[in-house]
């Protein structure tokens, strides 16, 4: 009983941090048509920028914190300023990639998967060469610290907070997509390119601005996930299929169904480890093989990937 | 075969041709060591420290081994089987290496060995898959490290007699480093009168292990295997959710190795942990490599570093008896598993007739210490062969520790 409320809280926890990571995928897989394979190494680089920026890791590095003025500041401020700092530059690496690399291979989706695929490694060995191998773990920051008793043993709030910050996120970016005109050109853009396209939308600046958008949120969210889970080469490519699932699973450029995805990947996940660790992945698996076999357009998308 | 000359080989004959005057093949080419590891990707800490510490080892000899010139040929497997055959190859094969050091991870090790016996290459490792020196030894084949199960044999008996356990749980990755090191455990500490209670086997790249600590329960300690960086999630998490608190905590000694304790935090103060080296041993040639790891890099090294060192003494030693002779591959390797040294930085050790090495394992604890984490000796088994006290022939009948042997008592 203990146990499943503790499973129970901590998938819920968890179910954030993955939307945090996968609504930017889902939006960038519903509009441009690709899977995004560069995403989980923007989560990862985004963990490590913000690591640099609050002065951890390195000691080489270390200047950077007070560089940026970011040293002298209330620990607390000087997380959100971090994470917002790495979704910042996320963001403009994202949108670099897009319009420098992607952008010239429009229309070729097998090319544009195998570049960003070719991204990851470039990006993943560039943060062994700056960061180097040794895992860097980041503790919350004060107002976030402390636990809450569950059965016989005590959660910590960080991981509860990090709920609050997915439905914030998930509220912004409901409001930005559905209420604003940005908003209805990217869901035009989503539902029909080439329709968009006649109607006078400029879909390729659409697409700039949403991989920037998508690789910011994946930062955001690589500063937040660095506070559970620590940053250290291969978390690229431990958080990359989650986020594949929960968009297949929820259904491309989705945000419902990157939501509700999230936390049933979570769900599934924690309580698949507990129950049988052995079969985890593939009770992992299984619900999206049935989604692309009965479902294809997931849960909630509209349309095939 | 024979009339195959590939394009270096090629380009290196041209440009001699086409240089008089270039000095002719040395009359000494030089010992040739070739260094398998792991540069890229997630394994890359561990194997960037296998590379400091046998150029660390180099540097202090000035490159001279045996009064031989010794020349270092680093071949990064990227951490994978088939990266780590292709490399071997390129090893033995292009460089003409004479010995070999590495590879890091068991399954790299597992997808060379049948080719190291037969190209007849010395080979030393870290890897520790348990039946390389048992069950299925390799005649050209040196462990100067540890099995998976031998440094967790005598913590087995620390924590029933000196922690006074009784019941504990164990945790570790859901692969055969992890499964021979709890089997070891589980093994010594039943034999003592304790009892494991719960095996649990996250899958190797688990981010959050909550669903696993939820289960410990009705224990009065854990015992952990974990390995790379791994230990430092496992530990934040098991504090984090007031384990730490309650049930004390022991591992391997990948799980609170030297290396990792810049990335521990206080959750890590007063883990147990057992390893066949310490950057805390007071030898001479340990005060020297720690020293030298400080400077040229800046870090307290820790078993992967001292491995390649002590690997690195081995083959100094093993020339040292052959005259710096490496042509005859079998004397060779007999001078190596000859070897027995007594000022190392894991102290004095020797090689069983497998191939394994008996030597110190040493009992630590985390302290802090003037603001940093230590690794404190509390107690040194002397002279631990992987057998621990365990007759070698009923030993070896008994089948390799996996998932589930030895098996749960219900």
């Amino acid at each position: 009983m203990n146990q499943g409320l503790l499973l129970a809280v901590n998938s819920i926890a968890m179910g954030g941090l993955l939307f945090l990571l996968a609504s930017g995928f889902s939006l960038v897989f519903g509009l441009m048509r690709i899977p995004n394979l560069t995403h989980g190494s923007f989560f990862m680089l985004g963990g490590y920028l913000g690591i640099s920026v609050l002065g951890k890791g390195p000691d080489t590095l270390s200047q950077v914190s007070l560089w940026l003025g970011v040293g002298g500041l209330p620990p607390d401020l000087a997380f959100w300023l971090a994470a917002l700092l790495a979704a910042a530059a996320l963001a403009v690496v994202g949108g670099a990639i897009e319009r420098l690399l992607l952008r010239r291979l429009a229309g070729q989706e097998l090319a544009q998967v195998l570049v960003t695929l070719g991204l990851s490694f470039i990006i993943a060995d560039l943060c062994l060469m700056t960061w180097q191998g040794d895992p860097i773990p980041l503790s919350p920051p004060p107002t976030l610290r402390g636990s809450l008793p569950i059965g016989h043993v005590v959660f910590p709030i960080y991981r509860l907070a990090t709920v609050l910050i997915a439905v914030a996120v998930a509220v912004a970016l409901w409001l930005v997509l559905d209420r604003t005109r940005l908003g209805a050109m990217i869901r035009a853009g989503v539902d029909d390119p080439v329709m968009a396209r006649v109607s006078g939308i400029r879909v390729s600046r659409l697409f700039t601005l949403v991989f920037a958008l998508g690789a910011g949120l994946a930062g955001f969210a690589g500063v937040i996930g660095a506070l559970i889970l620590s940053v250290e080469p291969g978390l690229d490519t431990d958080m990359l299929p989650l986020a594949l699932i929960v968009v297949i699973l929820g259904g491309t450029g989705s945000l419902p169904g990157a939501f509700v995805g999230s936390f049933v990947v979570a769900f599934l996940e924690n309580f698949g480890q507990a129950w049988r660790p052995e079969f985890a992945y593939f009770m992992l698996f299984l619900p999206m093989l049935l989604v692309l076999l009965l479902r294809p357009q997931g849960l909630f998308g509209r349309h095939a990937p | 075969m024979a009339f195959q000359v590939d394009r270096r080989t090629f380009l290196a004959g041209a440009a001699a041709a086409t240089l008089p005057l270039a000095p002719a093949i040395a009359e000494d080419a030089g010992v040739r060591i070739g260094l398998l590891t792991v540069k890229t990707g997630p394994l890359a800490q561990g194997g960037i420290q296998m590379e400091q510490g046998i150029a660390l080892f180099l540097k202090q000899r000035k490159s001279l081994l045996a009064g031989r010139k010794a020349e270092l040929i680093v071949a990064d497997t990227g951490g994978n089987p088939a990266g780590a055959k292709t490399k071997a190859q390129e090893l033995i094969e292009r460089d003409r290496v004479d010995v070999i050091v590495g590879p890091l991870a068991a399954f790299e090790l597992l997808a060379i060995t049948a080719y190291i016996a037969q190209s007849r290459v010395p080979l030393l490792s870290l890897a520790a898959a348990d039946d390389m020196t048992q069950r299925k030894p390799n005649p050209f084949f040196c462990r100067a490290s540890s099995t998976s199960s031998q440094c967790n044999h005598p913590l087995a008996d620390y924590a029933a007699k000196e922690m006074k356990l009784k019941r504990m749980a164990t945790i570790s990755e859901d692969f055969a480093f992890g499964y021979e090191q709890a089997g070891g455990f589980q093994r010594v500490f039943e034999d003592e009168g304790g009892r494991i209670v719960k095996k649990l086997w996250p899958p190797l790249n688990t981010a959050d292990y909550t669903p696993f600590l939820a289960q410990i329960e009705g224990v009065d300690g854990v015992w952990n295997g974990f390995a790379g960086s791994n230990p430092i999630r496992f530990n934040q998490q098991y504090a984090e959710l007031g384990l730490k608190a309650k049930y004390p905590v022991c591992g391997g000694w990948t799980a609170y190795d030297d290396a990792l304790l810049k990335s521990f935090g206080d959750e890590a103060v007063g883990a147990v942990s057992a390893s066949w080296y310490s950057s805390d041993l007071d030898t001479p040639s340990n005060k020297a490599f720690v020293a030298g790891m400080v400077e040229d890099y800046g870090n307290i090294p820790g078993g992967y570093a001292a491995g390649t060192f002590i690997n690195g003494m081995c083959i100094e030693a093993a020339l040292e008896k052959t005259g710096g002779k490496t042509e005859d591959k079998a004397a060779l390797m007999a001078a190596l598993r000859a070897v027995a040294l007594k000022d190392t930085p894991r102290g004095p050790f020797r090689f069983d007739h497998l191939g394994n090495v008996v030597g110190n394992v040493f009992i630590r604890k985390i302290e802090r210490k003037g603001g940093k984490l230590v690794n404190t000796i509390v107690k040194t088994y002397a002279d631990v062969s992987q057998f621990w006290t365990y007759d070698e022939k009923a030993y070896l009948a008994e089948p390799v520790y996996s998932r589930d042997y030895p098996p749960l008592k219900s």
